[in-house]
Parts: C-alpha cells; structure tokens; sequence
C-alpha cells in the first residue's frame, strides 16, 4: 500500500467518524444502512466487476445471513457467533449454488440466482415455524462488548463503520492478491486466463462464494440494525437494486458499489421534493448513464478528469497497431 | 378426471399467454442479443394504455384496444429500440440488462405514480360463461384466450417461415453478418423484431389483465415466467418458448392443485435450475457452444 492510498483511507475513515457527530438518530440510521448494502455491493463488485460474473441473489444472501443472524441471537448466543455463523452459511450455500451454474455456461449464473431468490423468498415467507412468515422476525438484541453497549444509535454505528472498514480492507487485499488479479485475468480474456493456467472455474466459484459471503455479512448488520426482518425485504427486485447500485457506482472499481450505494441510500434523503419521483428519476438517469458511461459513475469521473491529464503521446506510427 | 381436465385447459390457457410474452424475448435475444428484463413490465404497460383510452378519454373499448397495440408497437417497439438498445448494443450485453432493468423500474414506478397504485378492475373483450366438455367445466374466456394466443403464433411463425421478410428476419437472426452480404438490410429486421415483441406484449397485456387486475407490480411475476419459459424451453428456438410457456402454464396449475398453494412459484424455480443443470440449451434449444 503506498503512502498515498494509506493516506488516502485515512482521511476517509476520519471523515465517517466523523460524519455522524451531531446527528439526529434517524440520520445515523441512514448512514448505518449506507455502510450495510455498500458492504453488499462490495461483494457483488466482486462477483460482477473483478470476476465478470451477474448474480441476481445478492438481496436472498443478505437475507439467509440476517435470519441466521437473528436465530442465532434470538436463541442467547452472542451476535459475534450469529455473524459468523451467517458469513459461513452464506459462503457454503454460495458455493453449492454456483457449482451447478457455473459448470455450463457462464450466464447461467444470471437464471440460477434468479431462481434462488425467489425460492429463498418463498421459503422465508412459506416456513412460518423457523422464520416467522410473513411477519417476520423481531426483536433482535444490539451486541455488547466487554462493557461497550450498542444499544445507543451512534455506538452500533461506530461497530457497523468498524465492520464496514475491516470488509474494505478485506476485499482490497482480496483483489491484490493473485487470486484477485486471477478474476481480473477472467473477466479482461478468459479464454487467455485458462490458457495461463487460472482455473476458471474454481476461481470464479470462489469469487461468486467470497461475494456472497459479503452479503452475509451485510444481513448480519441489518438483523440489529433495523431489528425487524420479513421476507419482503429479499425479494428479487432488492437484488435487482443492488446490481444497479454496483453497476452505477462502478462495476470494477474499488469505490463504486460505496457511491452507488450511497445514489440509492444516501441521495434520496436530500431529495425530498421529488417526493414519488424519485425512483423514476433514478431509473431514467441510469438508463442515460448507461449509454454514455457503461463503467458507472466512477468511470465517468475518470472520463472527466482524463480531460485534464496529460494524455501519454501515441507513436504515429504505433497508433494503428495499438487499434488492432 | 374431469378435475385434471380443467386444470390442464386452464393451465394450457395461461401458459399460451405466457408463451406469447416468452416468444417476444426470445426474439429480442436472436435478433439483437438483448435480454429484456423490463418484459413483464412490457405486458404490464398496454393494459394500462387500454385503459387510459377507454376510461380516460372515454373511446370504445374496441377504439382503445386498438390504439394501444399500435402505441405498444410504436413505444416498446420502436422507441425502445430506437433510444435504449441501439445507443447501448456497442457496449455488450452487460449495461443493456442493466438498463432494462431500469426501463423495468421506470415504466412500473411512472404506472403507480401517474396512472394509480390500486388494482384496476379491467374489461373483458370474450363473453363469460362455463361449458360443459367431458364432465369438466370449462370456462369460455380461457377457450378464447389459448384460441388467440396460439392463433397468434402460429401467425407468426407463418410469416417468418413463409414470407420473405420473415426468411430475411430469420437470417438475420442466424448469422448477421452473411444476411447482410446476401442484400438483408439488417437494421430493418431487426426493428421489424422490436415492433412484434411490442405487439406481442400488447396482445398478451390484453389477454391476461381481465384475470387479473390491472396493477403496476404485474409485470414483476409475469417477466419472471416469461424468462423461465424461454429458457425452458430453449433460448433461441420459437419452438422452444412456446413449449416453455405451456409447460410453465400447466406445471403451474398443476402443483396449485396437487402439491403446495404456497410453494406453487418455487416449482418453476425448481424446474429452471433443473433444465440448467440437466439441459442447459433447453428442451428443444440447440446447443451454442461454451462460451468459456
């Protein structure tokens, strides 16, 4: 890690201390679930950006670990426990789900997901004895650390920002490992990745796994966060909303699924007046972002601040072969 | 007996709706490898445009009906093409779903705002009445509906098979580049596509909304179905989908009645991932090849 970037995640970390200082708790609340989907985002940005890879279940992860979750807490257990057992249980089901799909055709993953979500949903609503139905679960007790209570809005948003950097920090060493530059490898030319010895496959069903684990970790937040979950809220068009925050941010790009969560979560809040307008608003500007900038938002800075670099002067002679 | 008889009629009746829908996205895929996520939101929208027509504006129900295909042809044909997909084809596959996705989004949100967030009751063109067939009773509009909706497939395949805009469309279809050194004018295949997936929408729209209500979310459930008839039955064959539409239809009414009301969606869940695993082309697709 150079100085730079060192620096750089500093001076973000300070800004989110920061950031919820003096707030109204409603406000903290906004923040708390900002940090929860971009952790969500996070892993679809690895299954989608790094690994090239659409799953349409990220919505269904987020609700296997949230139920864990809640189950495991509910039954006395430390929340430590639940979120463990929710990272573990959502990994393990990402795996056996993405076997399967992965083993013929690639956007197979896409129609697999799908599927499973909607099962999932079914399950969740259908299995009233474990999860409740459709009314859900409530009640969920906030973790207690040696003496530190999360009960108070700001000191779960303190846990939830100390979970969210360790994720951070996670899937950064994740994407600069070799395995990290293995899915980098796939999604550019997978033909030439297999040819160079990466294991496609297995590095792609880890990828979809590692991914899913990451909404694991998001449902294991959201359990003590909102203290009420019911199937509804793991419903297909939620994970839907999470690949266009992913994608909208910038599919590939460290920071994307953060700003794109931040469009989806954040940005209504300031946006008021539009009142019922705003997911049309959003919608059509995704469709107009998506003509002009696929890379997301983040591409498009990039675009703008590409204006004013220098750009590094093509060879006359080299400027056809470097089109080929 | 008789129960089995009228579950599979009625099964066979909604899946010949859903066949239609299915038919549409298959169509959208060989022609221009578009996967239209916003295709249940496609059925959803006509309905609504009927009943703008008829209860809004106050024209015969005929008038309206009428006048929506052709703005359903004109809007989700054309224009969706014309401003969604052409400007996105260059970038691959992945921002176009995105940015149906969002269509999906825009078109159900502007319903609910615009239009109403209730359920609409809507108006039946067929006459209601039960006969009697067999022992089993069967219902006139579900006759009528299967009667249209494969009317209107069978239609279809007839101009693509018959004419020669629809050999040229299937050409295309096949392999663009050689179609184009033949003398296809590919770019106007390809929009004759685009506007029967709008007629398509528009006639299972008007079709399916009487058993239902006209809501803004019906698209949600319907999208889902058409998409899993599509690759049940094999993403790149008419055929297929219309194989993939049926079977969902009945395996639907079937596991209503016999196995779970509760777990009736999950069964063409299950069915899908099966397929997948066991067939990935689909029942009656032709294979591909790996991408990988």
């Amino acid at each position: 890690m150079s100085i730079k970037t060192l620096l750089f995640a500093l001076i973000g970390i300070g800004l989110l201390i920061a950031a919820p200082m003096g707030q109204t708790n409603y406000i903290i609340y906004v923040l708390c679930s900002w940090l929860m989907f971009s952790i969500a985002a996070m892993g679809l940005n690895l299954t989608l950006g790094y690994a090239g890879q659409v799953s349409l279940a990220q919505a269904s992860f987020i609700g296997i670990g949230a139920y864990v979750t809640s189950l495991v807490t509910l039954a006395g257990y430390h929340w430590v426990l639940g979120g463990l057992a929710a990272i573990g249980a959502t990994f393990v089901i990402g795996l056996v789900l993405g076997y399967p799909a992965l083993r013929v055709q690639h956007h197979f993953l896409a129609f697999v997901t799908l599927a499973f979500n909607t099962i999932v949903f079914l399950v969740l609503r259908n299995e009233e004895e474990i999860t409740g139905g459709s009314f859900g679960l409530v009640g969920m007790p906030r973790p207690e650390f040696f003496g530190f209570k999360t009960m108070p809005q700001l000191h779960f948003y303190y846990l939830v920002l100390a979970l969210f950097v360790i994720a951070a920090f996670v899937f950064w060493w994740i994407v600069h490992s070799p395995w990290g530059r293995a899915f980098k490898a796939l999604r550019e030319n997978s033909i030439r990745a297999e040819s160079l010895g990466v294991d496609t496959r297995r590095i792609t069903l880890l990828a979809f796994a590692i991914g899913s684990a990451f909404a694991g970790l998001a449902g294991a937040i959201m359990a003590p966060l909102v203290q009420f979950i019911e199937p509804g809220s793991f419903s297909l068009i939620h994970s839907l909303k999470i690949l266009l925050m992913v994608v909208v941010g910038g599919a590939g790009f460290f920071f994307g699924p953060m700003l794109g969560a931040a469009v989806v979560i954040i940005l209504p809040e300031f946006l008021r007046f539009t009142e019922g307008y705003y997911l049309m608003i959003y919608a059509a500007l995704v469709i107009v972002l998506m003509v002009y900038s696929p890379q997301g938002l983040m591409g498009l800075g990039q675009k703008f601040l590409s204006l004013f670099r220098r750009k590094p002067e093509v060879r006359k002679d080299m400027e056809k072969g470097a089109q080929l | 007996m008789s129960e089995l008889l009228q579950i599979l009629i009625s099964g066979l009746s909604a899946g010949s709706i859903y066949a239609l829908a299915a038919v549409g996205f298959t169509l959208l895929w060989q022609a221009s490898q578009t996967i239209n996520f916003a295709q249940g939101e496609f059925v959803m929208l006509p309905a609504f445009l009927v009943l703008a027509l008829s209860v809004k504006l106050g024209l015969p129900l005929w008038l309206a009906i009428i006048f929506a295909i052709f703005l359903s042809v004109l809007i989700l044909g054309a224009l969706f093409k014309k401003l969604v997909v052409e400007p996105m084809i260059q970038h691959g596959t992945l921002p176009l779903v995105i940015a149906t996705i969002a269509l999906g989004l825009l078109l159900k949100e502007a319903v609910k705002e615009f239009y109403s967030p209730l359920g609409q009751p809507f108006p039946s063109l067929l006459p209601e009445g039960v006969m009697t067939v067999f022992g089993a009773a069967v219902s006139i509009p579900d006759i009528a509906n299967f009667v249209i909706a494969m009317g209107t497939i069978v239609g279809l395949q007839l101009f693509l098979g018959r004419t020669r805009t629809g050999r040229c469309m299937q050409a295309t279809a096949q392999n663009p580049q050689v179609a184009q050194i033949l003398g296809v004018d590919i770019k106007r295949m390809v929009l004759y596509t685009f506007l029967i997936n709008g007629a398509l929408a528009a006639i299972a729209s008007i079709l399916i909304t009487p058993i239902y209500l006209a809501k803004f979310s019906n698209g949600e459930v319907l999208g889902l179905v058409a998409f899993i008839a599509a690759i049940v039955g094999g993403f790149n064959q008419i055929r297929g989908a219309l194989v993939g539409g049926l079977l969902i239809g009945v395996i639907d009414n079937l596991s209503a009645a016999y196995i779970s009301a509760e777990y009736r969606q999950a069964v063409p869940m299950v069915l899908l991932i099966l397929i997948i695993m066991v067939r990935p082309q689909g029942l009656l697709g032709t294979s591909e090849g790996r991408a990988v």
